[in-house]
């Protein structure tokens, strides 16, 4: 959604920029993209909770793997773009993909949540407990820890740069552990099945609506990851920008001090630039190419 | 049988619930935060 405003932005040393165009992360695109996504939810909750019939063995229970499964898929693909965009930062110093990597990890952590709930909600009317110390379970809570530690790494109070390394430093951790995360069930002997999707033979347990409803659930979930990584990647571009001129605003008022410190007559603080230090100057160069 | 439907219940409602939240949540942060930005810095706008 876009709204209007016809209010003034502030800038730093007082001077103000008429505000033009849409005030929000939405472009026509997303706007489309969302109403697609909401589209596709309506027709997932239809089929997983009305058309589809219980299984024969879980029952009912079956229904919250329409949205589970898809959900675990999600935050692999979102640890993976985090890892590719922190390949990225500490390869090319490319600031675009790093706010790729960081919106990325944020969803992922929201996705790989969604599992851990699902799964739990899935595993006490199926195995009769919540929570099992089991293989895939423990490997995808640290999955969700590394996650948590990335985006805690990522906002400490620091320069741009020295922050932006170190969570790339963890990124780069989230591809072997999701690698762990997916073997696990074959590595090790665990109580949560293995992958019966894409088997064979009697593996292959899953057909007809049934089977349409989990691969729809796969397109509903990649047009929301797709909805909201646009929109994080927007909101992060913004929180850099605003950071920039939070630091813009600080030097004039040290420089003003400086001036007033030395006797000399205040000189009138020109207006900064909009953008001026060397970090966001870079992504202004290097900026977001996201398709409006 | 009855039990059951509440645990997919509450899983789907947490799923859409969260997510729909979450979504919320960055809209509203983004809004708030294009009105400090200028326009051109929004290439997207």
């Amino acid at each position: 959604m876009t709204t209007q405003s016809n209010a003034t932005t502030s800038r730093p040393g007082g001077a103000t920029a008429p505000e033009a165009g849409p005030t929000s992360t939405g472009s026509k695109a997303t706007r489309a993209l969302g109403i697609l996504a909401l589209a596709a939810v309506a027709l997932l909750v239809l089929l997983g909770l009305w058309w589809t019939p219980a299984d024969v063995i879980q029952n009912e229970s079956v229904r919250i793997l329409y949205v589970h499964v898809p959900a675990a898929t999600l935050a692999y693909l979102g640890c993976f773009l985090t890892s590719l965009g922190s390949l990225m930062y500490l390869w090319k110093k490319s600031r675009w993909w790093e706010l790729v990597g960081y919106a990325a990890a944020e969803i992922a952590a929201i996705f790989t949540a969604v599992t851990l709930v699902t799964g739990m909600l899935w595993g006490r009317p199926t195995w009769g407990v919540f929570w099992v110390w089991d293989a895939r379970l423990t490997s995808t809570a640290m999955l969700m820890l590394l996650l948590l530690g990335y985006l805690a790494v990522r906002r400490l109070p620091a320069d741009y740069h020295v922050r932006a390394q170190r969570a790339s430093i963890i990124g780069l951790l989230l591809v072997p552990n999701v690698i762990i995360v997916r073997q696990s069930v074959q590595w090790w002997r665990t109580l949560h099945q293995e992958a019966s999707l894409f088997a064979d033979g009697p593996g292959a347990t899953i057909e007809g609506i049934m089977l349409f409803t989990l691969v729809f659930g796969f397109v509903t979930f990649q047009l929301i990851f797709a909805w909201l990584l646009v929109h994080r990647f927007r909101l992060a571009w913004l929180e850099e920008q605003v950071a920039g001129q939070g630091l813009t605003a600080a030097i004039a008022e040290r420089r003003a001090e400086g001036r007033s410190a030395s006797g000399a007559a205040p000189a009138p603080i020109a207006p900064p630039p909009a953008v001026p230090s060397e970090l966001v100057h870079r992504a202004s160069t290097t900026g977001p190419e996201v398709a409006s | 049988m009855t039990s059951m439907w509440v645990y997919v219940i509450a899983a789907w409602v947490l799923v859409l619930g969260g997510l729909g939240g979450y979504a919320l949540s960055v809209v509203s942060r983004g809004k708030r935060l294009s009105r400090q930005v200028p326009s051109e810095d929004r290439r997207w706008s």
